[in-house]
């Protein structure tokens, strides 16, 4: 079995002085062309830092990660992140912002008029073109994560990294919102890894969901498939015994075996 | 300008065609509503707000002055008597006689001449040098300390250093605008650059930008707000520091005008040309403030 993306026995340690946490430990896992993961783990377990290790944004004490059995340790375009506070240039227009990573990652394949075409198309794919001369102050925070996940998709990402997206939206901007990457999961195809805490979101977006232990020295606890079939209606979903039995499994390994315990 | 018009206002002599300026015909339509335009009405009624008050303090400043130094064996003129000296300096600054017997116009404009070289040149060496700064450790390590003793240094200290280097006037001047202003542009440069979000420099990092692009594209609009506090902090420090040094280098400008004034006793022209220094150096001011609303739009709201 051929793995697409694969996280490669990795260690992560901060060392801070003389002190030193170790933050990861010993974290496998491979990923499929497609398909996608949820990582899901009560705050402080590491899993940002995962995400960012495979972002490139920081490098792993030990071990490595694998993109189409290459090795990657700097950021690159081909890991695009949707970070959990959108992180758009507030002196930039939605297009511009779209625009920054068009630019750089099609700079020599595409023409000008393409880029912008493309632009325009990825805005679309989020339903954001209707403000594409907006700066983000103007938007709603629904919104600027759109923009966030187009700016992501346009640069064409071989494996799309979404960093807790929709932690800071209100309950049902983030159904919305769930539903859109939802369909474009469906219509791109594309591979993402995703960090979250909210156990309904992991259920109903993910194949399968990546269950993390408590820090330190955080491991993978538990990898629970999600067989349920695509497309997936939230409203059906809620009485789907697969479902609930899913969603089941994840509460007692976060509620039960892996209680959040407040460090003193 | 405004003072003569204020002298009309306040003590009601003569000269009432010298008021073109100030915002008097504005505040006088507010009491009769045109039946046209309420908006120009409110428009009026806004600016009266803000224009009347500090025209009022200006005028009992005045009546004050007036007063005081109307009295014989007073050391300084009252204002009228200013007006009444420098009536030709305030309607003819654009004559020439040769050497340094120009109007105020050639005066001012020299010294915002030395002004623009100086703060030009400080403006793109202490962003540069700011940026080095908050970007490297090492770099702040090295440089701060050095910074922090070499901006207590008052601005004329440099003069006989810089003549000395230089062997002219109007190099050293520039040189101590320049070494004057540059320190809060580089000290504030430094910290807008360090305190760049991280978020940002990670979505550079994930698009790849090469430094150069994340010098023009993240850093500089990022750190546009504290730039752009250095340099209005740098326009005031420069403009005070021009007139101390062209009082020692002499020639054109109108710090020498007052030296000069003094030295010939001519008391109201002192008044006169401080008058101007103070508008220009408002002026100066404003103009970094405004130029600084338009580039930093958006970046100061998230």
């Amino acid at each position: 079995m051929q793995a697409y993306l694969k996280l490669d026995h990795i260690d992560k340690t901060f060392t801070r002085g003389n002190a030193t946490t170790e933050v990861l430990k010993d974290i496998s896992l491979t990923i499929e062309k497609g398909e996608y993961v949820s990582i899901i783990g009560h705050s402080g377990c590491g899993k940002s830092t995962l995400l960012n290790i495979v972002a490139g944004l920081n490098g792993a004490t030990n071990g490595g990660v694998l993109l189409e059995n290459r090795e990657v340790n700097s950021p690159g375009p081909d890991r695009a992140v949707v970070f959990q506070n959108h992180s758009l240039l507030p002196w930039l227009t939605v297009y511009e912002n779209v625009k920054l990573g068009v630019d750089k990652v099609f700079s020599s394949t595409k023409s000008r008029a393409e880029r912008d075409a493309w632009v325009m198309h990825n805005l679309n794919l989020v339903q954001m073109a209707h403000a594409k001369d907006k700066r983000p102050s103007e938007i709603s925070g629904g919104m600027k994560q759109r923009v966030g996940i187009a700016r992501a998709l346009a640069m064409e990402p071989k494996v799309l990294l979404l960093d807790e997206p929709f932690g800071a939206l209100d309950a049902l901007t983030r159904a919305h919102l769930q539903d859109s990457v939802m369909a474009l999961h469906q219509k791109l195809g594309n591979t993402i890894l995703m960090i979250t805490h909210d156990v309904d979101e992991a259920v109903l977006l993910s194949d399968r969901i990546v269950m993390m232990t408590n820090g330190p020295s955080a491991r993978i606890g538990e990898v629970l498939e999600v067989p349920l079939a695509r497309p997936r209606k939230r409203l059906e979903l809620a009485t789907n015994p697969g479902y609930l039995k899913c969603r089941q499994r994840v509460l007692e390994f976060l509620y039960e075996r892996h209680r959040f315990v407040e460090a003193a | 300008m405004t003072m003569p018009a204020i002298k009309a206002e306040a003590t009601a002599v003569a000269i009432p065609t010298a008021s073109p300026t100030s915002a008097a015909p504005v505040v006088m339509m507010t009491p009769k509503p045109a039946p046209r335009a309420e908006k120009y009405i409110k428009m009026g009624k806004e600016t009266a707000a803000r224009v009347v008050p500090p025209l009022i303090v200006l005028a009992l400043l005045m009546m004050f002055w007036e007063l005081v130094c109307r009295r014989t064996g007073s050391t300084l003129p009252p204002p009228s008597r200013v007006f009444k000296d420098t009536k030709e300096l305030i309607f003819d600054p654009f004559f020439d006689n040769g050497g340094i017997d120009k109007g105020l116009f050639w005066h001012l404009s020299a010294s915002l001449q030395r002004v623009a070289y100086g703060y030009s040149i400080a403006a793109i060496v202490g962003i540069a040098l700011g940026t080095l700064v908050g970007q490297s450790v090492w770099a702040m390590r090295g440089l701060d300390p050095l910074f922090q003793v070499l901006r207590t240094i008052p601005p004329l200290a440099w003069l006989p250093l810089s003549l000395a280097a230089f062997r002219d006037g109007q190099p050293s001047a520039i040189f101590v605008i320049f070494i004057t202003s540059v320190w809060p542009i580089i000290i504030n440069t430094a910290v807008g650059i360090r305190n760049i979000p991280q978020d940002y420099r990670n979505v550079a990092a994930v698009v790849q930008l090469n430094p150069l692009e994340f010098f023009s594209k993240i850093m500089i609009p990022a750190a546009a707000p504290y730039i752009f506090t250095g340099l209005r902090i740098g326009i005031g420090l420069s403009w005070l520091a021009i007139v101390a040094a062209e009082m020692l280098i002499g020639g054109v400008g109108i710090g020498f005008f007052i030296w000069d004034a003094w030295n010939s006793s001519h008391i109201s022209e002192i008044i006169l040309a401080l008058f101007y220094v103070g508008i220009i150096g408002f002026v100066l001011d404003r103009l970094i403030a405004g130029v600084a609303k338009i580039v930093t739009r958006g970046t100061a709201l998230n």
